[in-house]
């Protein structure tokens, strides 16, 4: 007697419908990660008065960008790679020069035994008070505007970085903000640098 | 003669392949879970600069884009081909400072989020690197007016100037 059940269904053509559905989503699929340059825009001013700070002339550097990509930093005309010395003389002023931004005293509250030199967390630092002023033409492309920003991000995130491994022994980009010790220290650090670019208002520079 | 025969070893065996379907379906169900379909079609070419500092954005959700650059060859008849400014689908068409169109696609966007969250939107602004930045600073003035600060510009890494650190 042969017994009654349910046939077996056939399933050898599972894994073709499986390698169809497979193939579609792998020619779909992008895996392109969204970067870039994160940044705060400065909000409209509501006080026309309040816009005008005193700031001193030593404290500001003033990079220009004209209408044919050209640099102009602090009165003449530089590249690339010389902003970037440039950028990270003026916001650390290593000779307290005349010429370079104003160095304070700033109070900072590291958490206690994260580092050699200060055990109790307490430390007293420079902070410059200097401030990067990016003017631009209408004219200037913006891949050029953007190479410029990287760079200025870049020297900052270099002083920072000097700075994590001279006090707490380790790279600035593998403190984890997740973690609440390495996020005070994050916070302390970016005290003493301050990412201090400032976009002006837009202005046409060298003539259209 | 043995007791124990041996096996015939002439001719190939068939491999078994009913764990077939089961390494593939892990593999379907993979990239069904990590693929994202792009929701808006590009009207604008857009060929984002290279920098050495980019840094991955954080939380997608929070995150609306815009778009500008040089129509696509499909519709210059349409446009043109002066570099144009992309919300959304939508192109945006007339002259001058767009401060109100941007400002109703922040305020829209502003209102997608829930209300914990809307402080923390973030526009990335994807433009090409050929563009002029008088269309970049009219984006961004109206965005200060529209009150959205937080911005992206967003950039691929430059795999070959890479800080030494």
């Amino acid at each position: 007697m042969a017994r009654r059940g349910t046939p077996e269904i056939n399933a050898g053509s599972m894994a073709d419908i499986a390698f169809l559905l497979l193939i579609f989503f792998l020619v779909a699929t992008t895996m392109d990660v969204d970067t870039g340059i994160s940044r705060l825009l400065p909000p409209i001013p509501e006080d026309q008065e309040d816009v005008e700070i005193d700031v001193r002339e030593r404290n500001v550097l003033v990079v220009l960008i004209n209408r044919d990509d050209q640099l102009m930093v602090g009165g003449e005309l530089m590249d690339l790679p010389t902003l970037k010395e440039k950028t990270l003389e003026f916001f650390s002023n290593p000779t307290n020069a005349e010429n370079l931004p104003e160095m304070k005293e700033v109070d900072i509250i590291f958490p206690p035994g994260t580092s050699a030199s200060f055990p109790d967390g307490n430390a007293t630092f420079l902070v410059s008070q200097g401030v990067i002023s990016l003017q631009n033409d209408r004219s200037t492309t913006y891949g050029k505007y953007l190479q410029v920003q990287d760079v200025l991000v870049a020297a900052v995130n270099e002083l920072r970085d000097q700075c994590a491994l001279d006090y707490f022994g380790r790279h600035f980009d593998d403190l984890n903000p997740l973690n609440f010790t390495d996020a005070e220290i994050i916070e302390g650090i970016r005290k003493i640098y301050k990412m201090n670019i400032s976009e002006a208002e837009p202005k046409n520079i060298g003539g259209n | 003669m043995s007791k124990f025969k041996k096996k015939d070893t002439k001719g190939l065996q068939a491999i078994n392949t009913a764990s077939l379907p089961d390494i593939v379906f892990m593999l379907l169900f993979f990239f069904m879970v990590t693929t994202v379909m792009r929701e808006t079609t590009l009207q604008v070419q857009v060929q984002v600069p290279n920098a050495s500092e980019v840094k991955k954005i954080e939380k997608k959700s929070l995150v609306s884009y815009i778009y500008v650059g040089r129509p696509v060859s499909g519709i210059v008849e349409l446009y043109g081909t002066e570099p144009m400014i992309q919300l959304n689908d939508k192109i945006i068409n007339d002259e001058g400072v767009p401060v109100e169109p941007i400002k109703d696609f922040v305020l829209f966007e502003r209102e997608k989020l829930p209300e914990e969250d809307r402080n923390f939107m973030t526009i990335s602004l994807r433009i090409d690197k050929n563009i002029n930045m008088g269309k970049v600073t009219d984006v961004k003035q109206a965005l200060r007016y529209a009150n959205a600060l937080k911005i992206n510009y967003s950039a691929k890494r430059d795999y070959e100037n890479q800080p030494v650190r």
